[in-house]
């Protein structure tokens, strides 16, 4: 049994809030350079200099690249023999994200009920999802989830009938209902299959996936993977919805076995900041 | 297509917004008020009880924003916009108070439109997802209410040359709808 204390957990959760908010990965950015150099509108390359532009003030400033700093959404795949020790380990990682928000100056978006919505005031308690998984690591992934994209996402139990083309048409209008509003160019994180809740989880799963735009192993699911795209690409939506080529940076799709009458399909916008990290502990 | 830029200053009058056409870019100098969701259900309150607000909304234009924490030496931090359509509902109450201009990101239902229309109101899109940068723009930030909100108290932000997008004219003019149609032929 492999023990970690859980407040090197807490500060891994804290320096992840502050750095993905802060600075957008050199690889996503490249990502969004190659969209500039793939739109074909003229306002559209002028919305996607901007988003660049804004990556380098954020980096410069240390400021949040958007004010929408996000819900803390965490996975943690943790090792069947590793033994958290010192504390509670989701109390340790709402602790990090306390500590991130406050120390990084993020933004308090985290109400403690739905329905009173009162804010908490320190963006606590994060979204965390464990996976106990074999091995004596303890990994963690975060994602600062804007919330304007996240509103977008949708998910549709759909009849085996309705096959590829159901579910090629069902993400195809997701993008469009959302249109301008989820800041694209968005990244489209889809899961299919498995029952109501494991898809919606697979398609936040595959939000994660690094590097961005890194096709599925399985052939027909990467091939259905650029079928999304070149769909969704041909909306004519664009950046930030003003029309354009570039509607989304990419689409990674994950599948689950599923039951014999089913085939649920749950869509996750992510926005055109995208920022997530993982490491491993 | 050629661009126009046309610089404004609030408050805004009818004539400044009788020219604009979606696709315009202004450049807003002068004083917006922060509000979303939670300073909205405030102010719509305060509208229907006939109650004063907390600011002149003559003209005023309001800021679909809710900043980060201002750095140590910084006037504000992050602050670009929100998704406006959560505001749609409380269009029209704001619009009848006077205001003439929201500023937000992403597209509007066609009855804010129209209520736009009758009432002579435009709604600028800034660049979703750039608050950074667009933090530049803001000169001076005052709490005006409710502060218990956080961030989404309702504050006067003075703005130099803060750069917007016209999404919805005066004539119910709509970027985001022939954007597409536009692009979706070309494709």
């Amino acid at each position: 049994m492999r023990e970690i204390d859980v407040r090197k957990i807490s500060n891994a959760v804290r320096d992840l809030a502050i750095e993905v908010n802060i600075h957008l990965s050199e690889g996503f950015v490249e990502r969004l350079r190659k969209a500039l150099a793939q739109e074909k509108s003229e306002l559209g390359r002028e919305l996607l200099q901007r988003i660049i532009d804004n990556a380098r003030a954020a980096r410069e400033k240390m400021l949040p690249a958007c004010q929408d700093t996000g819900t803390a959404v965490i996975l943690v795949e943790i090792g069947q023999d590793v033994h958290p020790t010192g504390g509670n380990l989701i109390d340790a990682i709402n602790d990090g994200v306390t500590r991130g928000w406050r120390e990084g100056l993020l933004r308090a978006s985290i109400l403690g009920d739905p329905l009173t919505r009162m804010n908490t005031g320190d963006n606590a308690p994060a979204v965390v999802h464990t996976f106990i998984v074999p091995g004596d690591k303890l990994r963690l992934s975060f994602m600062a989830k804007g919330s304007g994209c996240e509103n977008m996402s949708r998910l549709k139990m759909l009849k085996p009938s309705d096959g590829e083309e159901g579910i090629l048409k069902f993400i195809e209008e997701t993008v469009v209902e959302a249109n301008g509003r989820p800041c694209p160019p968005v990244t489209l994180g889809v899961g299919i299959g498995g029952d109501f809740e494991l898809a919606a989880l697979l398609a936040k799963k595959a939000l994660f996936r690094n590097p961005i735009g890194a096709r599925h192993p399985e052939k027909h699911i990467a091939q259905l993977e650029e079928k999304i795209l070149d769909r969704v690409n041909a909306t004519g939506i664009g950046p930030l919805g003003m029309g354009g080529t570039v509607t989304a940076l990419a689409v990674h799709v994950e599948t689950a076995p599923v039951h014999i009458s089913s085939l649920p399909v749950a869509v996750n916008i992510d926005c055109h900041a995208h920022r997530h990290r993982s490491l491993s502990l | 297509m050629t661009v126009r830029t046309i610089r404004l200053t609030t408050p805004l009058k009818d004539a400044d917004l009788k020219g604009l056409k979606i696709g315009d870019r202004v450049l807003l100098s002068g004083e917006v008020y922060t509000a979303r969701d939670a300073g909205h259900k405030r102010l719509v309150k305060l509208i229907r009880e006939g109650a004063p607000l907390p600011f002149n909304p003559k003209g005023a234009v309001i800021y679909y924003t809710g900043p980060t924490p201002a750095r140590e030496g910084q006037i504000i931090g992050s602050c670009g916009p929100t998704t406006s359509s959560r505001m749609d509902a409380y269009m029209e109450d704001i619009v009848s108070a006077g205001i003439k201009a929201t500023i937000g990101k992403g597209g509007r239902s066609a009855e804010v439109r129209e209520i736009q229309k009758k009432y002579g109101a435009v709604y600028f899109s800034a660049v979703g997802g750039t608050g950074a940068i667009l933090s530049e723009n803001v000169t001076k930030v005052e709490l005006v209410a409710w502060e218990d909100l956080g961030t989404e108290a309702l504050r006067r932000l003075t703005v130099k040359d803060f750069p917007v997008i016209v999404a919805n004219d005066l004539a119910g003019g709509d970027i985001f709808l022939e954007a597409r149609a536009q692009w979706s032929k070309k494709i």
